[in-house]
C-alpha cells in the first residue's frame, strides 16, 4: 500500500488526500479520509445513489470514481449544499413533506433532486421518476418524496413569477 | 381514561397527537450529519472483519491462521475457542454458534474473525486464513427435513417446529372446492443502512459499550453478555443511527464478533459489512410452499379451509418458529371460517438462516389464501369484491384458532372504501399527447420502450389481509418509558428517555406528540437511546405506537398526576379533577385555567413506566388458544398494467384503505403505508434471493431487485379510523399490513389483465417472473 | 502520482506504451465494481482518458453521411439533440443505461471497451456496422465493430491501443432499440435488439444483446425482411413481421443464468424485433 498524496476540491475547498491507495474509489475518500460522511454506501455498485455528488457539475455515484481521477475537478457533496443548520429549499421540503425515514437514501436523494430542478425546473411526475430512478429509497415507498420535488418545484415558480 | 375521551376545545394543537409535526432528526438526515453506525468511530480504532463459510454444509477440518498472522497490520484473531461464555446464541433457542467449529451449516456461516489497520489489510487477511473443509451432503429439500430421510444436520434436529390446528369440524365439506400450491420465495429486507457497530471495551476489560443499529437492544445486550461471559449490566448498548431494519436486525450479526476483538485488543473495533456481506450476514423471509384447499356453500360462503404449511427455516432456528405460527394461525385470512385442519412445519436446510421480515409469516399466508379466495369467486360465479365481503370477518368473529378478535375489525369498511377510491384516470400508456404519441416511460417495459400502447392489457386485482400486532404465545412483552420534566428560565422541557429503536418509522416523531399531548407542554427533547433504562422490546410486530407509545403514555400520565398534585396544592383545587386542555390545567369545578408552563416552574418530576398488554396464551396441540394479542386490517386494490407477450408489469396504482384505529401523525401513517405497499410490490414482482445449492447467485444489487421510482406507482389512501378501545392511545400498528395483501393484489391484477387477453396464467408463485407470465 | 491524465490521443499512447500494464479508465462504470469488491486491482498506473478533448467531442460529416463519435461521450450526451437527430437508436439505447448518475460518466467507449453482450450501445453499433478507431503510438487502425467484439467480455484490442471513437453511417429510413429488463429501470439487459432499416441500401440490420457470447446479427432475418418490406411505407405484413421475429429467435444463442432463461431470452429477442420491424412501418 502506498501513500497516496493527491488533492481534492471539495465544496470549495483544497483538501489533500493521504494514506489512500490507487484504487481507492471517492466515497471511501470523502468518509474515511477526509471526515465527509454525509453522502453513504449502500451497495458499492453504483445502483442505489446513495453516494451522489457532483463531480464539475455532473450528477455521479462517488463509489464509482476513481478517488485519485478526480484530481482538478470541482467535487460537491451534501455538505456542499447549504450551511448545517439552514437547509436548502430543497432540504426543507423533503422534511416538511415526510420524505425522510431511515434518512440512508437522503444524501443523495437531496444532491439527485437538486440536479434535476437545475436541467429541468418544472418535472412532471413521470419526468421526476425517472430522473430520480438512480435512488433507491427503501422505507418511503417514494410518494412523499415525489411530493417534496413537487413542492419546490412550485414555490421555485411562484418565487419566479414573482406571485 | 385515554387522552382521547378529553374534551377539547378545539382540534389538537400542532405537534400534538393526530397532528404530522416533522421529525426531530429531520433537518441532519437531508444535511448528512445525522450519524448512522457506520458513521461512528472512536480514535484509535481497528477495523474488523468475519471469514465465511464458502460451503452450504461441511466439516472444518482445520484452521491455519498463520499466514493471515504475517500480514503486517494484523492485530487480533478469533475463532470458536475464543469466545468465553455461550458457544451458540439465538432468539428463540440458542442453537446458532458465534463461529463455526466442526460443521458449517450454511454459505456465509462466519467461521473466525479478525481486526487489522484499515479494511483493506482486513480484507488481505481474511484471504490469508486457510480453512480445509470436508464437504458434507447438504440438505436443500425441506421434504427431506420433514420425512426424516436426511440425517440430521444439527443437534437440535431438522425440523425446527410442526405444528397443527383442528378447529370445528374436521370432516366438514363444501359443495364448491378449490385448490392449489402455492409458493413464495425468498425476499431480503434490503434495508440501505449496511450492519455496522463500534465496540469500545471498558478500561480493565470487564465490561464494553456498543455503538450499534438493532431493533432491540436489550436483547442484543442478552445475547452478547451471554457470549462474552458478562453480566448484562457489564454490556452497554447505545443505539447508533439505523438505516431501515424489517426484520434483518432483529438477530444480532457482529455484535458478538466486533465484541471480541474490541475486548481481546482493549481497544475499539469497528465493523461494517458491504452489501454482498450483508445479504449472508442477515437473516431473511422465508421461502415457502403452501398447499390450500377451501370448501364453500354455493355462494362462496368458506365452509372450511385446509392448508399444508412448510417454511424452509435455513440453517438456524431465529424465529421460524413464530413465523409459522402466525401463518397458519392466519392462514384462514380475515375471514369467518368455522373448520379448519392446518399442518405447519418450519424446517432446517443448508439454505440461508431465515428469520424475521416485515409481515413475518403473515404475507406468505395471505399470498395463499387470496389467491383461493378469487379461486373460489371464479368456481362460486361471484366478483373478487364480493367474495371478500361474503366472508368479511368483524368484531367478535373467532380464528381457527378459537380466539375471538375483540379488536375493532372493520373488514368490510376496509373493502369498501377502497373500492370508492377512485380509479386512475389516465388509461394505459397514459393520455395521448397532442403528437399522437403516449410516453414510453409510462407502458411496462419502462426506459427498455419494449411495448406499445397497443399491446398492454389493463387488469385489477383485490387482496384483504389480517396482521397480528404485538408478539405472542404468552411472551412477555412490554416496553420502557422514563418521562421527566426540568423546569428552565425559558420554561420546562419534557425530557423522554427510552430504548426503542428508532429504525426510521418515525417513533421519535410520535413519543414527543404524546407528551405534548399529555403534558401540555411542547417542549419535549429525547435523551440518548440505550440500555440505561428498561427494554422497549423489539421494533417490530407492529408494536411500538401500541407497546412503547403505551409506556411514554403512562410515564406522561404519571408525571401528568405529579402536575395535578402540585397544582391542587397550589391553587385549593381537586387533583382527581383537573384534566389538560392544550397547554393549560383546567379545574373544571370552577372554570380556572392554569398555565402548565407556570405551574412547572422550579418542579423536577421523574416518572418511568412499564406498559404490558394483557397475557396471551399458548396454543394446544390441535393448534386452539388465544395466542395473539391484537388485530389489523387492510385491503388494497391494484391496477396493473401487462404485456402478456413479454411478461413485463407496471403497476399504475394501489388504493387502500387500512385499519389504524387513529392516525396519531398521518404523514408518518401514510410514510409507513407507501414504503410497505412498495416492498409488497417487490414481493410480487421482483425481489428474490436465488440460491443454487445453497448459493447465494445474487447477493448485489445488480441482481437483487429493489422497486425503483418508475416501478413504484402512486398510493391512494383512505385510513379507517376506529379508535381501539383496547390500545392505548386507541391507535392499532400501521407498519405490516401495507406489505402483506399488496403482493396478492398485485399477482390478481396481472391474471385478471391475462384473463382479459385469453390467457389462463396460474402465477401460482411470488415473485412472478416474466416467463411465468408469457412462456406457459 | 500513478494517475496520468493525458490530454490528446498522442499523450495516451505515449504513457500507454511506457505503462503497458495499466488500466485505462474513463467512467468507470464498470472497472470501479470490480474494484470495490476487490476482484480486480488498478495495478501500479492509472491513464485517465477524461480529459482529452477530442474523445470528448462528435462530429458529423454530411458530406460522407457519418457521425463519428469520440470515445469519450458519455450517455448524456448521447442523448443529445444533435445525436438523436441523426442516430436515435443510439440515443433510445443510452436512455435505457442505469441512471442520470451512471449516464454521467458511463462512456460508449467503455461499453465498447468492456464489449459484454449486455452492453447497451453494442447492438446499436453492430447494426450500423460501425467501425471502431483504435490508436496506439505512432499508429491508428480501423476496425468493424462486429470484428472488434470477440468475445464475452474480449476485444480485438492489441496491447497499446486505445479506443479513440466510433464513426456510424448516418441512416436514411428508420431504427430503433429496445431492451428487457425485470424492473422497469436500472437493469442489465435480460435481452435486447436493435434494427436498422436503410432505405436507400435498401437493407435491413438486426442486432441482439445478451443472447450470446456477443453481439449477434441475423442475416437470415435481415435478407428475409428486406426482401419483403414495402420500401416505399416501410411496412411490412403482419404474417412477415412474425416470421421475422421467429427469424432472430432463431438466430439467438442465450443461456439460463439468475438473471433469465435461455427459453424467454430467445422468445424476447423475437418478440422484440416483430415490434421493432411494426414501429418501423407506424412511423413511416
Amino acid at each position: 500500500m502506498s501513500n497516496e498524496i493527491f488533492t481534492l476540491h471539495v465544496n470549495g475547498e483544497a483538501r489533500p488526500v493521504r494514506d489512500s491507495w490507487l484504487g481507492e474509489n471517492l466515497l471511501d475518500v470523502l468518509r474515511d479520509r477526509l471526515g465527509l460522511m454525509g453522502s453513504k454506501g449502500a451497495c458499492e455498485q453504483g445502483e442505489c445513489g446513495s453516494c451522489s455528488v457532483l463531480v464539475d457539475g455532473h450528477l455521479v455515484c462517488s463509489c464509482l470514481v476513481l478517488a485519485a481521477s478526480a484530481v482538478g475537478q470541482q467535487v460537491v457533496t451534501i455538505e456542499g449544499v447549504a450551511p448545517v443548520g439552514t437547509p436548502s429549499d430543497v432540504q426543507q421540503a423533503f422534511v416538511d413533506a415526510g420524505a425522510v425515514q431511515c434518512g440512508f437514501c437522503t444524501p443523495g436523494l437531496i444532491m439527485a433532486v437538486h440536479d434535476l430542478l437545475e436541467r429541468t425546473p418544472d418535472p412532471d411526475g413521470t419526468e421526476i421518476r425517472e430522473e430520480l430512478a438512480g435512488n433507491i429509497c427503501r422505507c418511503t415507498g417514494y410518494g412523499r418524496i415525489i411530493d417534496a420535488v413537487q413542492q419546490v418545484a412550485l414555490a421555485r415558480r411562484t418565487d419566479r413569477s414573482g406571485a | 381514561m385515554s387522552i382521547i375521551d378529553r374534551p377539547t376545545s378545539t382540534g389538537p394543537r400542532h405537534g400534538a397527537l393526530g397532528t404530522s409535526p416533522t421529525r426531530p432528526d429531520g433537518v441532519a438526515k437531508v444535511q448528512g450529519t445525522f450519524e448512522f453506525s457506520s458513521d461512528i468511530s472512536a480514535d484509535g480504532c481497528l477495523f474488523g472483519a468475519t471469514l465465511r463459510s464458502p460451503h452450504s454444509h461441511a466439516r472444518i477440518v482445520s484452521i491455519d491462521l498463520s499466514a493471515a498472522w504475517k500480514i503486517s497490520g494484523v492485530q487480533a484473531i478469533v475463532t470458536a475457542e475464543d469466545v468465553p461464555g455461550q458457544l451458540t446464541y439465538g432468539l428463540i433457542s440458542q442453537d446458532q454458534p458465534v463461529f463455526a467449529s466442526d460443521i458449517v451449516r450454511y454459505v456465509g456461516e462466519p467461521v473466525a474473525a479478525l481486526a487489522a489497520d484499515d479494511p483493506e489489510v482486513a480484507r488481505r487477511a481474511l484471504d490469508a486464513i486457510e480453512v480445509t473443509y470436508e464437504v458434507l451432503p447438504a440438505l436443500l429439500d425441506p421434504e427431506l427435513a420433514i420425512s426424516g430421510e436426511f440425517d440430521p444436520i444439527h443437534p437440535d434436529g431438522n425440523v425446527i417446529r410442526y405444528q397443527r390446528i383442528v378447529h370445528g369440524d374436521p370432516a366438514a365439506t363444501g359443495e364448491i372446492v378449490v385448490e392449489g400450491t402455492y409458493e413464495i420465495g425468498m425476499q431480503d429486507q434490503a434495508f440501505l443502512g449496511l450492519e455496522a457497530a463500534l465496540a469500545i471495551p471498558d478500561p480493565g476489560g470487564k465490561g464494553i459499550e456498543m455503538h450499534v443499529a438493532t431493533q432491540w437492544l436489550h436483547e442484543d445486550r442478552k445475547q452478547i453478555a451471554a457470549c462474552l461471559g458478562f453480566a448484562e449490566e457489564d454490556v452497554r448498548l447505545v443505539l447508533g443511527g439505523v438505516g431501515g431494519a424489517f426484520g434483518a436486525r432483529e438477530d444480532i450479526s457482529l455484535q458478538v464478533h466486533c465484541s471480541l476483538l474490541a475486548l481481546r485488543l482493549g481497544r475499539p473495533v469497528r465493523m461494517a459489512y458491504s452489501r454482498a456481506e450483508s445479504f449472508l450476514g442477515h437473516v431473511h423471509r422465508h421461502p415457502a410452499t403452501i398447499w390450500m384447499r377451501h370448501h364453500a356453500t354455493a355462494d362462496g360462503s368458506i365452509v372450511k379451509i385446509e392448508s399444508r404449511m412448510v417454511f424452509d427455516g435455513g440453517a438456524y432456528a431465529s424465529t421460524s418458529s413464530a413465523v409459522l405460527i402466525n401463518a397458519i394461525t392466519l392462514a384462514q385470512g380475515p375471514y369467518r371460517c368455522a373448520n379448519a385442519v392446518v399442518d405447519g412445519w418450519a424446517v432446517r436446510t443448508n439454505h440461508l438462516p431465515c428469520g424475521a421480515m416485515r409481515g413475518f409469516g403473515a404475507v406468505q399466508a395471505c399470498f395463499a389464501y387470496e389467491s383461493q379466495m378469487d379461486k373460489l369467486a371464479a368456481a362460486c360465479g361471484v366478483g373478487p369484491l364480493d367474495i371478500r365481503l361474503l366472508n368479511a370477518m368483524t368484531t367478535g368473529d373467532v380464528l381457527i384458532t378459537g380466539q375471538p378478535v375483540l379488536n375493532v375489525a372493520p373488514v368490510e369498511e376496509c373493502l369498501r372504501e377502497t373500492d370508492a377510491l377512485p380509479l386512475p384516470d389516465e388509461p394505459v400508456g397514459g393520455h395521448v399527447r397532442t403528437d399522437g404519441s403516449v410516453d414510453a416511460m409510462k407502458l411496462p417495459g419502462g426506459a427498455g420502450r419494449t411495448a406499445d400502447a397497443g399491446d398492454i392489457v389493463r387488469g385489477i386485482g383485490w387482496g384483504v389481509s389480517i396482521k397480528n400486532l404485538m408478539y405472542s404465545e404468552s411472551f412477555d412483552d412490554y416496553a420502557t418509558a422514563r418521562c421527566r420534566i426540568e423546569g428552565g428560565p425559558d420554561g420546562p422541557t419534557v425530557f423522554l428517555k427510552f430504548a426503542t429503536a428508532e429504525v426510521g418509522q418515525g417513533f421519535v416523531t410520535l413519543a414527543p406528540q404524546i407528551a405534548r399531548s399529555v403534558l401540555g407542554i411542547d417542549r419535549v427533547e429525547l435523551d440518548q437511546i440505550d440500555t440505561q433504562v428498561g427494554s422497549a422490546g423489539s421494533t417490530s410486530a407492529s408494536r411500538q405506537t401500541w407497546m412503547s407509545g403505551g409506556a411514554v403514555n403512562a410515564a406522561c400520565e404519571l408525571v401528568r398526576s405529579l402536575i395535578f398534585e402540585h397544582v391542587a396544592a397550589l391553587h385549593g383545587c381537586s387533583a382527581g379533577d383537573l384534566f389538560i386542555d392544550h397547554t393549560d390545567v383546567v379545574d373544571p369545578r370552577t372554570g380556572r385555567r392554569f398555565d402548565v408552563a407556570e405551574a412547572c416552574v422550579g418542579v423536577s418530576f421523574d416518572e418511568t413506566a412499564v406498559y404490558r398488554h394483557p397475557a396471551t396464551s399458548e396454543i394446544d396441540e390441535n393448534g386452539q388458544g388465544n395466542c395473539h394479542t391484537a388485530f389489523a386490517f387492510v385491503a388494497h386494490r391494484a391496477v396493473v398494467d401487462v404485456d402478456p407477450e413479454l411478461g413485463l408489469v407496471k403497476v399504475v396504482q394501489i388504493a387502500t384503505a387500512q385499519d389504524v384505529g387513529v392516525a396519531l401523525n398521518p404523514l408518518s401513517v401514510m410514510g409507513q403505508i407507501e414504503g410497505g405497499i412498495a416492498q409488497g410490490l417487490g414481493m410480487a414482482v421482483m425481489e428474490e434471493i436465488i440460491q443454487v445449492d445453497g448459493v447465494i447467485r445474487n447477493g448485489n444489487f445488480t441482481d437483487y431487485l429493489l422497486p425503483t421510482f418508475l416501478d413504484m406507482p402512486p398510493v391512494v389512501a383512505t385510513l379507517i379510523e376506529q379508535p381501539d378501545p383496547l390500545a392505548p392511545l386507541g391507535a392499532k400498528g400501521v407498519g405490516e399490513p401495507p406489505c402483506i395483501s399488496s403482493t396478492p393484489a398485485i399477482v390478481a391484477a396481472i391474471r385478471d389483465a391475462l384473463a382479459q387477453a385469453g390467457i389462463d396464467a396460474p402465477l401460482n408463485r411470488v415473485p412472478v417472473r416474466p416467463g411465468d407470465i408469457c412462456l406457459l | 502520482m500513478p494517475v496520468l491524465f493525458p490530454t490528446t490521443v498522442d499523450e495516451a499512447t505515449t504513457a500507454l506504451a511506457a505503462h503497458p500494464e495499466s488500466m485505462l479508465l474513463a467512467g468507470g462504470t464498470d472497472a470501479m465494481v470490480g474494484i470495490n469488491d476487490g476482484h480486480h486491482r488498478p495495478g501500479a498506473t492509472v491513464i485517465s482518458v477524461n480529459r482529452i478533448a477530442d474523445l470528448r467531442s462528435w462530429r458529423h460529416d454530411p458530406g460522407a453521411g457519418t457521425l463519428t463519435v469520440g470515445a469519450g461521450v458519455t450517455y448524456t450526451e448521447l442523448m443529445h439533440h444533435s445525436i438523436a437527430g441523426l442516430v436515435p437508436a443510439l440515443a433510445e439505447a443510452s436512455r435505457t443505461v442505469g441512471s442520470p448518475q451512471i449516464r454521467n460518466a458511463g462512456t460508449l467507449g467503455g461499453n465498447l471497451g468492456t464489449s459484454s453482450p449486455a452492453g447497451d450501445g453494442l447492438p446499436v453499433l453492430s447494426a450500423l456496422n460501425a467501425v471502431v478507431h483504435l490508436a496506439a503510438a505512432g499508429s491508428t487502425r480501423n476496425v468493424d465493430v462486429n470484428d472488434f467484439m470477440v468475445g464475452v467480455k474480449r476485444t480485438a484490442l492489441e496491447p497499446g491501443e486505445i479506443i479513440t471513437g466510433v464513426t456510424v453511417p448516418v441512416v436514411d429510413g428508420w431504427q430503433g432499440y429496445a431492451k428487457v429488463g425485470v424492473r422497469n429501470a436500472m437493469v442489465i439487459a435480460v435481452a435486447s435488439t436493435c434494427v436498422v432499416v436503410d432505405r436507400t441500401r435498401r437493407t435491413i440490420a438486426v442486432a441482439l444483446g445478451s443472447v450470446g457470447p456477443t453481439i449477434l446479427r441475423c442475416p437470415e432475418a435481415e435478407s428475409f425482411l428486406a426482401a419483403r418490406l414495402d420500401w416505399d411505407s416501410l411496412i411490412a405484413s403482419d404474417a412477415d413481421q412474425a416470421e421475422f421475429g421467429r427469424l432472430v429467435s432463431a438466430a439467438s444463442q442465450p443461456i439460463t443464468d439468475h438473471r433469465s432463461t435461455a427459453d424467454y431470452r430467445r422468445h424476447a429477442v423475437g418478440v422484440l424485433a416483430r415490434r421493432l420491424a411494426r414501429r418501423a412501418g407506424a412511423a413511416s
